[in-house]
């Protein structure tokens, strides 16, 4: 880690000078064989890759429609070509999304179009050769699937997508990446991407309330496995094991506890985190999904709340209708889809989020907060990718900024913006999501962070801005590891409810 | 697949240098590993390597760094019972840098 250094912060934040190869490479380490058969994956890349590539290409073009739209409606206008933080920070070409998307386009030209076909070179179409498959595998893993340039382009092409089908057939002919499909296999394994058993789980709760304990004098409640609790928590993993992101479930077992909320874990469901979608496979996305619904029909809970944790939002929001049944679009024909909806109580959001549920008791003055508790920081908020851009949150347009933010407002007493280009929908991702939070990838991820560090280097100089907080255990993994690189302290970040548990009144206003 | 060669002795490890074979492990490639990762191993880091592997003999995974800091405090008094402590002795980070001298799985996920 020592050796590699920040990019220096950019003295106009505009398009960078190109460096063409900047970050060519291998990529991240590639997946080995028991990894991926572990999850009904080819164990390494299969001879007739070439043709299977293509035939999944095409199977995904016919499945979703979106892709091969993207696919043909770039007119190359440029105007996301700046606004990608990997670009930003390597200033490799190849890093703009438009470049980033043609790695795939052209190969779309050259089978599935008329012209490709007949005059390749004219049309910017090229041969599936080892050459671009392996280019594939770099800058398809140097995407953190943020969407932060689809917010600008005028067609509305989503970058996301094309590099989870570009990741979807990588897999498919047993070039998958190591990170993903490792914690996928666990998450099927064990219930949650740690790989953290029910009784190494059991043991970490118990001590939290102990800490609890000793910190208050209140016996807050950590349970877990709970038939018949009112809410399923569903948080990721890295809430029960790493720092920040235990203070964080700290402050979701003080809320509950001082709602009078009876709530449960699942050892059996674990983790919030879904890294299907970040591989673009449906049936893993899904197979994931179910344990969710598993864990919530076998506690007979009432409403399903997720934790701190982005692209778990985007994936619950979005898609756990429809994968599992939860709130509406339900299949008839699913039994335990049916199931779900008769016992999940349709007065609330199913599921809900934990701001959502927090913002709610503070809105019912079910809960007080002693906000000094608060005042050693100054606070600025950083919108996760996936919650800014593939959700929302309360019954308002906008309610993924708004209720993080008025969750701070009524527990601390100093609260700052950075620059509006930056935040809420025009956020950056911290540089970590996506998939490559890996070590392995610790150079692209310093550079992916540079936007932010630069806009938080403003509030920092400017308001003194002490501590920036997130809803995102990646961005929190990712921020902890990154910032002392920009010489920031790693404490600077944190979860929303790590500040919800400083100020919260325990044993008030029940 | 990569390995590491210690007094003599050959041992498999993954991509990134930790050990695939729990059970291989003995002091002197802890040794290894950590000059590999720029540490000189003191009573200090042992005591931190010994909970850990004491730990995942019971549990099957490396402890969560609250855990592991609350048992140092315990051991070694309130003033070394932080992450700041352990960062100190693992700059890269107690959980990764500590795992991989102690000779346990790296731990995944978004941590």
């Amino acid at each position: 880690m020592a050796d590699i250094t920040a990019p220096a912060y950019r003295i106009i934040p505009i398009i960078p000078a190109l460096k063409p190869g900047a970050m060519e490479g291998k990529g991240p380490f590639v997946a080995g064989d028991k990894i991926n058969e572990a999850i009904g994956f080819p164990a390494h890349l299969v001879d007739d890759w070439h043709d299977k590539a293509i035939e999944k290409m095409g199977e995904l073009l016919s499945k979703y429609r979106s892709l091969r739209v993207f696919m043909d409606a770039c007119v190359h206008c440029g105007a996301c070509s700046d606004k990608c933080h990997y670009f930003i920070g390597t200033q490799d070409p190849k890093n703009m999304p438009v470049a980033r998307q043609d790695l795939f386009r052209s190969v779309y030209r050259r089978y599935f179009t008329l012209p490709g076909k007949l005059f390749p070179k004219l049309v910017g179409a090229r041969d599936l050769t080892r050459e671009v498959l392996d280019e594939w595998y770099n800058y398809f893993h140097q995407c953190s699937e943020c969407r932060r340039c689809s917010v600008f382009c005028p067609y509305g092409i989503d970058t996301a997508e094309v590099t989870m089908a570009a990741r979807e057939i990588l897999d498919s002919v047993g070039y998958g990446q190591k990170y993903s499909n490792e914690i996928i296999g666990k998450v099927h394994k064990i219930g949650n991407n740690l790989g953290l058993p029910p009784a190494a789980l059991i043991n970490t709760l118990e001590g939290l309330e102990e800490d609890v304990k000793e910190d208050t004098g209140f016996d807050v409640r950590f349970p877990i496995d709970v038939k018949g609790a009112e809410v399923l928590l569903i948080t990721p993993s890295a809430d029960f094991f790493a720092e920040p992101h235990i203070d964080s479930l700290i402050g979701y077992a003080k809320v509950f506890h001082a709602t009078g909320t009876s709530w449960t874990l699942s050892s059996m469901s674990s983790e919030a985190g879904n890294f299907g979608m970040f591989i673009g496979n449906y049936d893993q996305l899904r197979k994931i999904a179910l344990r969710i619904r598993e864990a919530a029909l076998e506690l007979g809970v009432r409403r399903i709340v997720i934790g701190e944790c982005g692209h778990a939002w985007r994936v619950a929001y979005s898609f756990l209708n429809t994968l599992t049944g939860a709130g509406d679009g339900a299949d008839a024909n699913d039994r335990f889809a049916q199931m779900l909806q008769k016992q999940l109580d349709h007065r609330y959001k199913q599921p809900s989020h934990i701001c959502e549920f927090t913002w709610d008791m503070i809105e019912d003055e079910r809960l007080s907060f002693d906000k000094s508790k608060n005042d050693q920081h100054i606070i600025t908020f950083h919108d996760s990718c996936n919650v800014a851009r593939g959700s929302g949150m309360g019954n308002l347009p906008g309610g993924q900024f708004e209720i993080p933010r008025n969750i701070i407002r009524a527990v601390a007493n100093h609260f700052v913006e950075m620059a509006p280009n930056t935040t809420r929908e025009q956020t950056f991702c911290c540089g970590g999501g996506g998939g490559l939070l890996t070590d392995d990838l610790l150079e692209l991820r310093i550079k992916g962070a540079l936007p932010r560090m630069e806009v938080l280097q403003q509030v920092v100089d400017e308001q003194g801005v002490n501590f920036m907080a997130t809803i995102c255990a990646i961005c929190k993994a990712q921020f902890t590891k990154v910032m002392p690189v920009y010489g920031f302290d790693r404490r600077m970040v944190g979860g929303v409810h790590q500040l919800v548990s400083n100020a919260i009144v325990l044993g008030k206003n029940k | 697949m990569s390995s590491i060669e210690v007094g003599g002795k050959s041992y498999e490890t993954d991509e990134e240098g930790y050990l695939t074979d729990l059970s291989e492990w003995n002091a002197e490639v802890a040794d290894y590993i950590a000059k590999t990762e720029n540490i000189a191993m003191t009573d200090a880091h042992w005591e931190v390597v010994n909970f850990l592997r004491e730990y995942f003999e019971e549990y099957q995974i490396a402890p969560a760094v609250r855990v592991l800091t609350k048992s140092i405090g315990k051991k070694l008094g309130a003033e070394k019972g932080n992450s700041e402590y352990l960062y100190g002795l693992f700059p890269y980070g107690p959980g990764k840098q500590a795992c991989k001298i102690a000779g346990l799985p790296k731990p995944t996920g978004c941590v």
